[in-house]
C-alpha cells in the first residue's frame, strides 16, 4: 500500500479566483477540501482607525474605499448615520436621488460580480458583456461627481449637487473620425436622466443575453449547483444577509423591513432562493438587476417633475451657496468653521444599516460630541460570509472552493477595512 | 417603530429583570447594558427566549472607553454587539464592559452565534480582549507577528514600526516609524449647543 497523506495548499494570496488578496490555506484529502482557513487583513488600512483623527464630513471619501465595487453604498449608511446623530432631515429630492444612485451601484456591483464569477467558473465572455453595460453606469458616476469610481458624492445631509443637465461628450481624436464619435454620443444629447432612462429601456436586453450565456449552460450549471449549499438557519447563525441569505430562502430586505432614503415609495419584489446553494444565490443576484433597473426608472419618472433641494439648509452641517457666503457674514462664518473645524456631532451612539449590494452594511459611530468620531465600526456583510468559508468548503472539491469564492460576492476593500 | 421598541422593551425587563443595568431607548434605537458576570446568560436568553428571538448576531466590536469625555466610566474596555431578529424585526445594542483594564476578558458567545467567531477575533486583534471560551482567538486583521492592539486610544496612528526591503541584507526588515503624524484640523469639543441652529 502507498502511504497517502493529507496535504495542506496555500491559495493566494496572488491567485486570481482568490479575488484581491485572500489567502486560503486548505487542509486537503487529495481533490477534496477537509478544511478551510482563509487569512484575510493583507488589504487592511486601518480605516476605523484614521476616521477617528478626521472630521465627520472628511471620512466620506474613505467610505467609498471599503467596497470599492459599490462605492455609493457605503456613502450611504455612513451619511445615515451621522444624519441619524445630528437628528437632520434629508430633503426628498435628495432622498430619490440616494435611493437611484444605490440602485445604480447595485447593477453595477452585480455586473462585475457576475463578469468575474464567471471568469473563475470558465465563462470568459461574461466580462466582456458587462463590462459593456458597466461604462454606461460609470458615466453615470462621472456626471454627478466627476469621478468614475470613488465618487464622494453624498454629504452627509444630502448630497453634493444636484444632477447635471447634460452628460459629458466624446470628442474627436485620431482614434475615433466624426461619425463615430456622433454614435458614441447620441444617447448623451439630454440630461443625465435621460441617459439613465435610455439605459433602462436598453438593460432588460442586456440582462437577457447573459440568461442565455449562462443560465442553461451545461458547464455552468454543473459548476454552481448543488455547491456551498447553506440551509436557512445556518445562514442566520453564520450572519448572512443580502443575496447570501435570501439565496438560502429567507425573505429579508431592509429596504423592504426597514425602508430608508426613498424605499418605502418605490415598487420592487425580492427575489428568493429555495436551496441555498450557489445556483439560487446567482439566480437572485441576477433578479435583483432587474428589480433595481425598475426602481431606476420609477426614481427617473419622480425625479423629472419635483425639483428642490438637494441639500438640507442647516448651514452648522451642511455648507452655504457660493452666493450667500459673498454678501452674508453670517454664512461666511458658517463656511470657515465647516471647513477648518467640521462638523459638530452631538454625544451619542448610532447603527446606520443599508442593503448593500453584499448584504447589511452598517456603521456604528459614537460621539463624544467633539468634530471627530469617537469610534466607528463598519460593519461588512462580506466579514461575515467570508468567515463562513470553512463550513461552506468542507467535503467540496478544490475548484468547488472558486465557486463559492465567486457567489459569496467577495470584495478585500470592506473585509479587512 | 417605537411601538415596537417599547414591546421589546417591556419584553427585555420581564425576561431579563435584575441584570438590566442599563435600558436606554435612544434616536429610536435601544440599548442594553449588563454586567460580565451576567453577559453569557442574557446572551443566551437573548437567542433563546421566541419571545425576543434575536438569532442573528450582526455586529460585535470592541471599544476602547479610556478618553471618553464621560466623567463616569470606570472600566476601559466594552464590547458592543448589535443584534438582529428577523422573525420581530427589531434590533438590539448590547453593552458590557471587561472588568480588569489591564487584561480585559468576557466569555466567548461563538457556541450561540457562530457568526461570532471572526468579530470576536477582530476585537481581540484590534483591542486585546480575550474572549474565554473562543477555540481559534488568532489575530486576524494585523500582519503575521503584530505586536500591540492598534485601535487602543493610546496606540498611535502611525504605529511603531515600518516594514521596507532591506539592499544590503537583502529581505524585508522591521524599523522603527520615520514618518510624523500631521494633525490638520484638532479635535475640538464644544458646548452642549454648539452645534445646533438657532434662529
Amino acid at each position: 500500500m502507498t502511504d497517502i497523506r493529507n496535504h495542506t495548499l496555500n491559495f493566494g494570496p496572488q491567485h486570481p479566483a482568490a479575488h484581491g488578496v485572500l489567502r486560503l490555506v486548505l487542509e486537503m484529502d487529495g481533490e477534496v477540501v477537509e478544511s478551510a482557513d482563509p487569512h484575510v487583513g493583507l488589504l487592511h488600512r486601518g480605516t476605523e482607525k484614521l476616521v477617528e483623527t478626521r472630521t465627520w464630513a472628511q471620512s466620506v471619501p474613505y467610505m467609498d474605499r471599503l467596497d470599492y465595487v459599490s462605492m455609493l453604498c457605503n456613502e450611504h449608511a455612513y451619511c445615515l448615520a451621522v444624519e441619524k446623530l445630528l437628528g437632520i432631515e434629508v430633503p426628498a429630492r435628495a432622498r430619490y436621488i440616494r435611493t437611484m444612485m444605490d440602485e445604480v451601484t447595485r447593477i453595477l456591483n452585480h455586473l462585475l460580480w457576475i463578469g468575474c464569477h464567471g471568469l473563475d467558473v470558465g465563462a470568459m465572455t461574461m466580462t466582456l458583456y458587462t463590462f459593456r453595460e458597466r461604462e454606461d453606469l460609470m458615466d453615470a458616476y462621472e456626471a454627478v461627481s466627476g469621478a468614475r469610481m470613488h465618487a464622494a458624492y453624498y454629504r452627509p445631509g444630502g448630497v453634493s449637487r444636484d444632477l447635471p443637465d447634460r452628460m459629458p461628450q466624446y470628442r474627436e481624436s485620431p482614434w475615433k473620425d466624426k461619425k463615430a464619435v456622433q454614435a458614441f454620443n447620441a444617447n448623451r444629447q439630454g440630461s443625465l436622466l435621460d441617459f439613465l432612462e435610455d439605459f433602462t429601456e436598453r438593460f432588460p436586453k442586456y440582462h437577457a443575453e447573459y440568461h442565455t450565456l449562462l443560465t442553461d449552460n451545461r458547464i455552468w450549471k454543473q459548476r454552481l449547483v448543488n455547491i456551498g449549499v447553506v440551509s436557512p438557519d445556518r445562514a442566520k447563525q453564520l450572519g448572512f444577509t443580502g443575496a447570501m441569505l435570501r439565496g438560502s430562502g429567507v425573505e429579508w430586505d431592509l429596504r423592504k423591513k426597514q425602508p430608508y432614503a426613498a424605499y418605502d415609495k418605490v415598487d420592487f419584489d425580492i427575489p428568493v432562493g429555495v436551496t441555498g446553494d450557489c445556483y439560487d444565490r446567482y439566480l437572485v443576484r441576477m433578479e435583483e438587476m432587474l428589480q433595481s433597473n425598475r426602481i431606476i426608472r420609477q426614481c427617473i419618472d419622480w425625479l423629472r417633475v419635483h425639483p428642490g433641494p438637494v441639500m438640507s439648509d442647516n448651514h452648522k452641517v451642511t455648507p452655504p451657496p457660493r452666493m450667500e457666503m459673498k454678501s452674508n457674514m453670517e454664512s461666511l462664518i458658517h463656511h470657515f468653521k465647516l471647513f477648518s473645524e467640521g462638523i459638530h456631532v452631538p454625544e451619542g451612539e448610532a447603527y446606520a444599516a443599508i442593503e448593500h449590494p453584499k448584504g447589511e452594511f452598517g456603521i456604528y459611530a459614537i460621539s463624544d460630541g467633539a468634530n471627530k468620531p469617537y469610534r466607528l465600526k463598519i460593519r461588512a456583510p462580506g466579514f461575515a460570509h467570508l468567515a463562513a468559508m470553512d463550513e461552506m468548503a468542507r467535503g467540496h472539491m478544490l475548484a468547488d472552493v472558486v465557486t463559492i469564492i465567486g457567489s459569496q460576492d467577495i470584495v478585500f476593500g470592506e473585509i479587512d477595512r | 417603530m417605537s411601538a415596537k421598541l417599547s414591546k421589546l422593551r417591556q419584553r427585555l425587563e420581564e425576561r431579563l429583570a435584575g441584570r438590566i443595568q442599563i435600558l436606554a431607548l435612544a434616536l429610536n434605537e435601544l440599548s442594553l447594558e449588563i454586567a460580565a458576570t451576567d453577559y453569557e446568560s442574557v446572551m443566551r436568553d437573548l437567542i433563546d427566549a421566541p419571545e425576543l428571538g434575536f438569532e442573528q448576531l450582526i455586529d460585535l466590536c470592541g471599544v476602547d472607553y479610556s478618553i471618553y469625555q464621560d466623567e463616569g466610566r470606570e472600566q476601559r474596555f466594552a464590547v458592543v454587539a448589535h443584534l438582529l431578529s428577523l422573525a420581530h424585526n427589531w434590533r438590539l445594542r448590547v453593552r458590557t464592559f471587561a472588568e480588569d483594564d489591564d487584561f480585559p476578558r468576557l466569555p466567548s458567545v461563538t457556541s450561540l452565534w457562530t457568526s461570532a467567531n471572526w468579530y470576536e477575533r477582530e476585537a481581540f486583534d484590534l483591542f486585546g480582549i480575550v474572549f474565554e471560551g473562543h477555540e481559534d482567538l488568532r489575530r486576524i486583521l494585523t500582519d503575521y507577528g503584530f505586536v500591540g492592539h492598534p485601535l487602543r486610544k493610546d496606540f498611535p496612528l502611525e504605529g511603531h514600526v515600518e516594514m521596507r526591503y532591506d539592499e544590503k541584507e537583502r529581505r524585508v526588515i522591521y524599523q522603527p516609524v520615520t514618518i510624523t503624524p500631521r494633525e490638520n484640523a484638532p479635535r475640538i469639543r464644544r458646548e452642549a449647543n454648539y452645534g445646533a441652529k438657532h434662529d
